[in-house]
Formats: structure tokens, C-alpha cells, sequence
């Protein structure tokens, strides 16, 4: 009795404990639980609206994937969404985290916009080229700095990149109502149209940006698990020591990673201005960075995973602005609907990761 | 595992590509411009900034959307409204929505829609784009639509400039663009017309919405001694402000007397139904033309809230009069002599700013005073 008193005392109710080994099933089991479970819960709240859950969801899909035109507007969404996902994860896999995608991604659309509105009068191949280049090596360098500070001073990445967001997002802002301010906008305060010349063109009638966001998805499936360096960086994710030990330069490698990692983000820029948006607006991350870690998270920093996740969180995102018009649900309560969902599919993520341990159980 | 997910992908990148393939099989279906005028079948959308819950700027347009639907005898899905759209390429997304639901006239209710509708309206010429507050439009299916919203201004000034003691009146205006300077120097006329000791000054927030910036900016005003808070923004942080000190205020786009009841004299209001409602008729009617809209007091777009009790004694009969005078046409906000805060001489007496001037202006009157 004694004994069992003693326990009571040191240990509480509930304990977390990290799961090791989850069997596939249970794993596939579970999320098909989450799933369930949210589309339950919005149900329920849908219904509390006084709409017709499964109406709702139907017209949900419908509204992303239901017709040509949504289709196209789906992927748009899902283009910078899965691209700087795949820049995170370059870092994450690394354990390095990155918390700048959004800042790297306005820092790559910064860089091509200038060249799209200042030096647009190179052929369209060239410049199209150019603007990917200089998005490319603005991301880099925008995500290397705390890199650089990290493995030169030990310096906190999550803090350094989570606040090169902020700089980045008043870079633009200055440039929009300083130096870059178009004339033609009577006093108003906005950066000019790209011309035609400086527009990405469409295939199939969706900007060309998709073509890269897949091949990409490849090519960084490829990077991390079939090149030397790729191989390197999952090392110094696992043990900077053994890494070490293995005779490989850490410092580089966490340089070489982040600045590919910010690269990918700052592409995302480019092509969301030059093929999306027409121009360079102060919503041109629009959040999606920070979106793009939750992304990378659900898909267990897998390529192929990502793909999957993206297209979900973009039908998500577009259904839910479908039907927010379509049975008239005040935008508020199709955010609610939103978060409810991901509640469930993020909580559940955690069971797949950590085990509640019952007290007696713990005994 | 890794195989499976070799396979899935290459599976995932095949179907996508197949269905991109196949969707472009699926022609767009051509609407005919003469099929509009059946009343029973047309669709009117509305792209939204903000929340219709903002009790500002967007409640204000929605307010006119449900007027139109009244009026009109239109049933719910006939009227399709986007919330909290973004001015980037997602605005562009949300139209593509409109017009795949079969909307034949969209309204854009933000500056920042401008361009993306201009550019959709070559695209889908069968469609009507009509957008508030820009300066583009074209022949066929694209024109912008504003009021003379000036003139309730100038009413409200008069409110003012009776209430104030201090002579020192506050103005939070969100950017030195035309529309906020033209409306700045309005406000002032109003405000000189009854008291001509009086100063108006202004500051200027940088954005449209920002409750706390508001709220900043009217306590900076407040500093320096105004004890009327009047405002170009779309939350009713400055009047609470206001409220707070035990001084007055003049809000817009709605009447602000519930946020600030101790304080609100009155404010300047759109009634956007007046709008809503003539466009969408002509459209069912088969009359729509590409025509630039400004009306004004004399038609009923714009307005002034009910004076509430804070009013000075006096104020009602002031404002009827000058109400009076400006829907006969007899007197215009911006009739000469008018000299602006440099001491030049802007409008000669006896001559009056076109529309184009007074949708340019970029000068403040004589008794305002930049912060």
C-alpha cells in the first residue's frame, strides 16, 4: 500500500512518453482515425451553422477540383506551397530550423522584381532565367546569414530566420512606398504591373511554375537520399559527432544545406510574383512559409509525402473559400471550420509520435 | 518503402498531367450579353476586402448588396459575395470563381483589385466588371464606380467646427492620396464655413485598417490639444479615443454613435444600394454601359449619419441649409475662392473644380495643417 502512495506522489496521471516502432497499420489506422474524427467535429459545427454537412463537404472538393477552372486556381495555390515546403525540408532534414521560408521566399521575389520591372527588355527566355537566378541566390543568401552565424557563433536558427522574416516583409513595404512606387497609380500605393515580357507564361493553362514545383519534388527526393550530400546532411541531422567524426566539415555542410534550402524558398517567390500575382504585392509570402512547416511536418520531411500533403492543404485551402460563398458561411466560421480540421489531423500527429502512459500502466 | 513512394509519386505527377490534359478538352461556354435580361437567372457577385462584420468599410458595401437584393427581389444564390479577399493574385482566383458561377457583373469593392479586374475584363468580355474607387475602366464591360462623398464631408465639418472650443481639429487620415486629401480638405471647408478660427490637423496612419495605429494616432492628435476627432479609416478606434478623453468625434462609412456614444456627433455615410441597385437593374434591363458613376448627395449615395444629442445647438439648421444648397446645385464643396495652406490661390471665385480636379487634388485648404 505503502508503495503504491509513494507512486502516487512522484508521478502524475498522465505521462508522455516518445513511441518507438509504431507498427504501419496503427500508424495508417490512426490517421485514418484523425480524419474521420475532423470531418466529424466540422460536420458538427457545419451543422450547427444550419447547413447540411455533407453537402458542405461535397461542395468543398467540388470548389478545389470540380472544374477546370478550380483546378487551375488549386494548383496556383499548391505551387509555392510545395515548393518551399521541399526548401524546409532540405533544412529540417538537417535539424537546422528553418523558420525563414516566408522571409526567403519575399527576398527571391524582391530580387526578380527588379530585374522584372527595371531590366525587362532582355529576350523572355533570358530574363525569365535571370529572375530564377537572382531569386535563387537572394533566398540563398538571405537563409546562409544565420547559417553562417550559427555554425560561426552558435547562434539560435530559430530565432535568427523567424526574424529575417520580418526584415524581409519591410523590405517590401519600403520598396512600395519609396523606390519602387509606380507613378502611374495616382498617389496610391503600389508596385507597378509586370509587362508581358516579364510574366511567366502558362501550360495547360496554369502557370509554369508547376512544371518546377514536380520536378523539383524529384529533384530534392533525389538530393537527400542518393547524393553525397544529401547523404551528409542527414548525418549532421542525426549526430553533428558522429558526423565529426566521420571527417565531414559540419560548418559546410550547414552553409552548403541552408543555402540550397533558401534557394528553393526563394524561387517560390519568384514564380508566385512573376506567374501568380503580376507584380510584387506585400502578401507575396502571404504566410505560406510558416504553412510550409506544417506541411513538412505531416509529411515526415519525405519529398513524395509532401506532394500528397500539399495537394490536400491546397484543396483544403480552396474549398474552404469556395464554400464560404456558396451557403453564405461568414468568412470567420470557414476559418473556424479550417482550424478544426487541422486540430484534429495536427493532434492525432502527435499520437503517432508519443504514447500517453496511464500510471498504473507506467508500474 | 522507398520504392512505394517512387511509384506514388510518379503516379501522382502522371495523373496531374493527365487531368491538366483533360480539363483543357472542356471549353469555356460563351454567354450571350442578351440572355442578361431575364431577371429570374442573373448572378451578382461581390469581392469583399475586409469582414461584412467590420461595421466599416466593408459592412458598408455589404449593407448596399443587400439593399440591391431586396429592391431587385433577387434570391440568396443569386448574389454571391467573397470575404477578406486579398489584393494579389488570390483577388484573380476569387473573380475566376464569380464568373464559373455564372455571374454576369462583379463588383470589386478595394483599390488593389484594379489591375487584376482590367486585365480579366479582356479576358471575359462577356462579363461586367465594375470596380470602386480606381481611375481604369474601358468602353465595354469595365467601369469604376465612387461618389461625392466630399459633400457629406463638408456637412460633417460643420458639425465640427460648431463643436469645437479649442479650435483645433483633429483629422486621422490613412494615406496622403487624393481621395483622403480631397476629402481632409472638404471636412476643412465645412469646418471654415462656420468657423473660420478654427484649424484642422491632420496626420497621416499608412494604412486603411489598423485599430491600434488608429487609436495612436488620434491620441497624438488629441496631445496637442484637438477636441474633435474627425477620420479616414476604417475602424472606429479614433472616435473611442476620443471617448475616452471626454471630447468629440466625427466618424465614417457608418454611423459610429454605437462604438462611441458620448462622443459621435455624426458621419459621413455611403449608401451603396443606390449604386447596387441602378447598375444590376440595367444589366437585367439589357441598358448597361460602360459609364464612370459619381453621384452624390442629391441622389442619395452619400450622406451624413442622424446628428446625435452631442451636437452644438445650432448644427441641425446649419447642415440643412448647406444640404439644401448643395442638392439644388446652387452651391459645390469646391467653389472658389479657395486657397490652399501655402497661402496660393487654388479655385478663383466664381468657378468651381471639375470632377477630374477634384479626384486629383493633392493640396490641403488653407486652414488645415499637415503633422
Amino acid at each position: 500500500m505503502g508503495g503504491i502512495k509513494k507512486h502516487k506522489r512522484k508521478e502524475p496521471l498522465i505521462r508522455i512518453a516518445k513511441r518507438e516502432g509504431l507498427s504501419k497499420p496503427k500508424t495508417v489506422a490512426l490517421k485514418v482515425c484523425a480524419t474521420v474524427l475532423a470531418l466529424v467535429a466540422g460536420g458538427l459545427f457545419i451543422a450547427a451553422q444550419g447547413h447540411n454537412p455533407f453537402s458542405v463537404y461535397f461542395f468543398m472538393v467540388k470548389g478545389a477540383l470540380g472544374t477546370k477552372m478550380s483546378f487551375q486556381e488549386t494548383v496556383k495555390v499548391a505551387i509555392p506551397l510545395l515548393i518551399s515546403s521541399l526548401g524546409i525540408t532540405l533544412a529540417f532534414r538537417m535539424r537546422f530550423w528553418n523558420i525563414g521560408a516566408e522571409g526567403q521566399i519575399i527576398v527571391g521575389a524582391i530580387a526578380a522584381s527588379y530585374f522584372a520591372l527595371y531590366k525587362n527588355t532582355m529576350p523572355h527566355a533570358v530574363l525569365m532565367s535571370v529572375m530564377a537566378l537572382a531569386a535563387i541566390v537572394a533566398g540563398g543568401i538571405w537563409a546562409g546569414i544565420p547559417a553562417f552565424f550559427k555554425s560561426r557563433f552558435g547562434t539560435n536558427e530559430t530565432l535568427l530566420t523567424l526574424m529575417f522574416n520580418y526584415i524581409a516583409q519591410y523590405m517590401i513595404q519600403y520598396l512600395r512606398e519609396g523606390p519602387w512606387k509606380d507613378p502611374n497609380a495616382l498617389g496610391f500605393l503600389q508596385i507597378a504591373r509586370f509587362s508581358d515580357n516579364a510574366r511567366l507564361g502558362s501550360v495547360l493553362g496554369i502557370q509554369a511554375g508547376w512544371i518546377v514545383a514536380l520536378l523539383l519534388t524529384v529533384a530534392v527526393y533525389i538530393y537527400i537520399n542518393f547524393t553525397k550530400s544529401g547523404y551528409e546532411l542527414r548525418v549532421v541531422g542525426e549526430s553533428e559527432n558522429t558526423a565529426r567524426y566521420a571527417g565531414m566539415n559540419v560548418k559546410r555542410i550547414m552553409m552548403r544545406t541552408m543555402f540550397i534550402s533558401g534557394a528553393v524558398c526563394g524561387l517560390a517567390g519568384m514564380l508566385q510574383a512573376s506567374g501568380t500575382d503580376r507584380t510584387l504585392t506585400d502578401t507575396v509570402a502571404g504566410g505560406v512559409g510558416f504553412t510550409a512547416i506544417i506541411v513538412a511536418w505531416l509529411a515526415n520531411l519525405s519529398a513524395p509525402m509532401i506532394l500528397v500533403v500539399t495537394a490536400l492543404f491546397s484543396i483544403l485551402e480552396k474549398g474552404i473559400s469556395f464554400i464560404q460563398s456558396r451557403f453564405m458561411i461568414s468568412s470567420a466560421a470557414a476559418a473556424v471550420l479550417q482550424g478544426i480540421i487541422l486540430f484534429f489531423v495536427l493532434g492525432f500527429e502527435f499520437f503517432t509520435r508519443y504514447r500517453l502512459v496511464l500510471r498504473r500502466e507506467a508500474r | 518503402m522507398k520504392k512505394v513512394s517512387k511509384i506514388l509519386v510518379l503516379m501522382l505527377a502522371v495523373a496531374l498531367a493527365v487531368s491538366a490534359t483533360a480539363c483543357t478538352v472542356v471549353q469555356r461556354g460563351g454567354n450571350n450579353p442578351e440572355q442578361y435580361s431575364a431577371k429570374s437567372d442573373i448572378k451578382v457577385g461581390f469581392i469583399y476586402i475586409g469582414s461584412t462584420s467590420d461595421k466599416g468599410y466593408t459592412y458598408a458595401h455589404d449593407q448596399g448588396a443587400i439593399y440591391m437584393q431586396k429592391e431587385l427581389g433577387l434570391s440568396d444564390d443569386q448574389v454571391i459575395k467573397k470575404e477578406n479577399v486579398p489584393e494579389d493574385g488570390a483577388c484573380e482566383a476569387a473573380i475566376k470563381e464569380l464568373i464559373e458561377a455564372g455571374c454576369k457583373i462583379i463588383f470589386g469593392t478595394s483599390f488593389g483589385y484594379m489591375n487584376y479586374m482590367d486585365e480579366l475584363s479582356k479576358e471575359y468580355p462577356d462579363v461586367i466588371f465594375s470596380h470602386c474607387s480606381g481611375f481604369k475602366s474601358n468602353d465595354t464591360n469595365f467601369n469604376n464606380y465612387f461618389g461625392r462623398i466630399y459633400q457629406a464631408r463638408y456637412l460633417s465639418g460643420i458639425a465640427a467646427g460648431l463643436k469645437t472650443k479649442t479650435n483645433k481639429i483633429g483629422y486621422v487620415g490613412a494615406y496622403k492620396i487624393p481621395e483622403v486629401v480631397g476629402g481632409c480638405d472638404a471636412f476643412a471647408l465645412g469646418v471654415q464655413s462656420v468657423n473660420p478660427k478654427a484649424q484642422v490637423l491632420f496626420v497621416e496612419t499608412q494604412t486603411w485598417y489598423n485599430p491600434d495605429l488608429e487609436r495612436k494616432a488620434a491620441i497624438s492628435l488629441l496631445d496637442k490639444g484637438c477636441d474633435v476627432i474627425a477620420q479616414h479609416q476604417d475602424t472606429a478606434m479614433p472616435q473611442k479615443a476620443a471617448e475616452e478623453r471626454g471630447v468629440w468625434g466625427v466618424g465614417y462609412n457608418a454611423d459610429m454613435t454605437e462604438e462611441a456614444p458620448k462622443a459621435h456627433l455624426t458621419a459621413p455615410i455611403w449608401n451603396w444600394g443606390v449604386y447596387y441597385k441602378e447598375a444590376v437593374q440595367k444589366v437585367i434591363d439589357g441598358t448597361w454601359k460602360s459609364e464612370n458613376y459619381f453621384d452624390g448627395m442629391k441622389e442619395g449615395l452619400v450622406d451624413i449619419s442622424p446628428l446625435s444629442a452631442n451636437v452644438a445647438e445650432g448644427t441641425q439648421q446649419k447642415i440643412d441649409e448647406a444640404r439644401a444648397k448643395i442638392i439644388s446645385g446652387e452651391f459645390d464643396v469646391f467653389d472658389g475662392p479657395i486657397k490652399d495652406n501655402t497661402g496660393k490661390e487654388r479655385v478663383a471665385k466664381g468657378s468651381r473644380l471639375t470632377d477630374g480636379e477634384i479626384t486629383s487634388i493633392d493640396w490641403f485648404v488653407e486652414n488645415v495643417k499637415v503633422q
